[in-house]
């Protein structure tokens, strides 16, 4: 059999002394549920090969096999804390399709919810970080205090992950009596108590030198290789969907998005956190611009379909960045193709690019700060 | 379904070449033309524009699709999407691909992939895609990368397709030819069966 063929990994590698060829995962905490194929010449990185899949569900597979609204709770498992969010872009895709008008005060929940969800994934997200780079009070801080946001969401949905809150139409069901006030109590100690995180992790003068400089994209490669997110705006490129394409009722809302011009991994481990911070100001907004009363869900007949053959691509930003779903109906009760573009996937192919002449031991930093959520790389 | 209509039900390429063939009956001529005359209305202008200079350069190699609210639908044959993708990528400055999905069309024999460009650089095409198809020739019994399911690549034009086109290689067996790095990304090691999205790989029990 020609290496052609062969999976990576299994390929016979030429034989040099210098070069030893690692294996990273896919057991390993610091790979997560993948692998990485490492080549170093010493202690200096000289390949890199990623090698995923190791958590492939086919979500993709099975959403052609499952009706629009059956499709709901499984579509969600690729990121059970982002789940609103990744949730997002096939509720307006099948919106779309079937041309329903969603209620005002739907759209203002759903917002909340996503901004909510985003913070929830990130406090993980940098929970992880902190454990990757050494740093305890970071594993326990966020991991602390991303329940109050759970809590929030447990009172909304009834799940404290894993929510199925977003239906086409609407959300499932309306916010709680008296939400707006605990929410607005919880997201305020919520700022004041991320704002602290600044002190303890991003001045931190070990921090910064483990990632200042290290893992640098510059903002020519981040176009051309297409990463999206915080990735992106580490870069020093502007672009954040819910500025460059609003939907729902982000236009209404002021949008401030994050950018950096370094490039390296502070920048990208920064900007989730300042996105927090402004997912806390946009959750404010939106609950004080939301109507007090009214529907919150268009009920479909059972069994809802397309018309004919139709295609529909749509695109939320994620906490991971842009999160596009396209769905290709043929006018029966299932999609008869359904893709989700997700934002691990997408910034994976920086991967190799960024660790090639990087020092080993800046791996886990560099890896962990393309945001990167291995089970939503393979779907 | 629903009543209620969308802004961009706007397909006029399509119905306009499909209606004579299909209905060869007495006045084949009338129904085309009174259709796409109600709706252009709809059109929103800036996309029109984009696809106008598409077609300008390109005229009959390709077919719009649709021309929707920041969506510019283009169906090209494989021979041309080379050409295509350079045009989108070097005079209309799109610079990267957001997404590579493959459609499987057995009625059809063939196997649609799908280009989602977007422009990260040029502020004004923000929200804006290029939703580029072509498709493959399809096989029953497929070998996949030693059958004739071949397209050319575009990832010497946008690097970003790169993963993409790795997955759409194993899980629609469409080799793409030109590609440097044509191996599997997320299907096990000792898969041996069917490209497992193509529609006659079954669910087990389904």
């Amino acid at each position: 059999m020609t290496n052609e063929f062969l999976p990576p990994g299994l390929a016979l590698q030429k034989a040099d002394e210098r070069i030893m060829t690692l294996n990273v995962g896919p057991q390993h905490p610091g790979s997560g549920h993948m692998r990485i194929i490492v080549q170093i010449d010493g202690d200096y990185i000289v390949a890199c090969d990623p090698d995923p899949g190791y958590v492939h569900r086919g979500e993709e597979k099975m959403a052609e096999y499952r009706n629009y609204i059956t499709n709901i709770p499984h579509l969600e498992r690729p990121v059970i804390h982002d789940s609103c969010n990744v949730l997002y872009p096939y509720v307006l895709g099948v919106e779309d399709l079937l041309g329903i008008e969603v209620p005002e005060r739907a759209k203002y929940v759903r917002v909340i919810c996503s901004e909510l969800n985003r913070c929830i994934y990130t406090m993980y997200w940098l929970a992880i970080y902190g454990i990757f780079l050494g740093h305890s009070t970071m594993f326990m801080w966020p991991a602390g205090d991303r329940e109050l946001l759970i809590d929030l969401m447990e009172k909304i949905s009834g799940a404290r992950v894993t929510h199925a809150h977003f239906v086409p139409g609407g959300v499932r069901n309306d916010l709680p009596p008296n939400f707006e006030e605990v929410c607005l109590r919880q997201v305020n100690y919520f700022e004041k108590r991320i704002r602290e995180y600044a002190a303890v992790f991003y001045d931190n003068p070990i921090l910064i030198s483990r990632t200042q400089d290290t893992g640098v994209l510059s903002r020519e490669d981040a176009i051309r290789l297409g990463v999206t997110g915080s990735v992106l705006r580490a870069s020093g490129v502007d672009y954040d969907l819910r500025k460059k394409e609003p939907y729902d009722v982000y236009e209404e809302l002021d949008v401030h998005s994050n950018v950096m011009k370094e490039g390296d991994s502070y920048a990208r481990s920064k900007i989730p956190w300042l996105d927090m911070l402004e997912s806390c100001n946009i959750i404010k907004q939106a609950l004080e611009k939301m109507p007090k009363s009214g529907s919150v869900r268009v009920k479909l007949k059972p069994n809802p379909k397309g018309k004919g053959f139709n295609s529909v691509y749509k695109r939320v930003e994620s906490g991971r960045g842009s999160l596009g779903c396209h769905i290709v109906s043929d006018g029966k009760v299932e999609p008869y193709r359904l893709k989700l573009s997700v934002g691990s996937f997408r910034n994976l192919i920086a991967l190799p690019y960024l660790l090639k002449g990087e020092k080993l031991g800046n791996m886990p930093s560099v890896y962990w700060s393309l945001n990167y959520w291995p089970v939503e790389a393979d779907r | 379904m629903m009543s209620t209509n969308t802004e961009q039900v706007t397909i006029e390429e399509k119905p306009a070449e499909e209606k004579p063939v299909a209905k060869p009956v007495a006045k084949p001529v009338a129904k085309p033309v009174a259709k796409p005359v109600a709706k252009p209305v709809e059109l929103p202008a800036f996309e029109k524009n984009i696809s106008d200079k598409i077609v300008e350069k390109f005229g009959d190699k390709i077919v719009v699709s649709f021309v929707k609210v920041n969506r510019v639908g283009i169906n090209v044959d494989k021979e041309n999407v080379h050409d295509v993708a350079k045009f989108i990528r070097d005079e209309l400055n799109y610079d990267h691909v957001e997404s590579v999905s493959g459609v499987d069309y057995p009625q059809d024999k063939e196997i649609e992939v799908v280009y989602h460009i977007g422009s990260y650089s040029d502020p004004s095409l923000a929200s804006q895609l290029i939703v580029l198809a072509t498709r493959a020739e399809r096989e029953e019994n497929p070998i996949p990368g030693k059958d004739a399911t071949r397209l050319p690549t575009l990832r010497d034009i946008f690097y970003s397709v790169e993963f993409h086109e790795r997955e759409v290689f194993e899980m629609f067996g469409v080799y793409f030819t030109g590609h440097p790095d044509n191996r599997r990304l997320l299907l096990p090691e000792d898969w041996a069966d069917l490209p497992p999205l193509r529609k006659d790989f079954a669910i087990k029990g389904r």
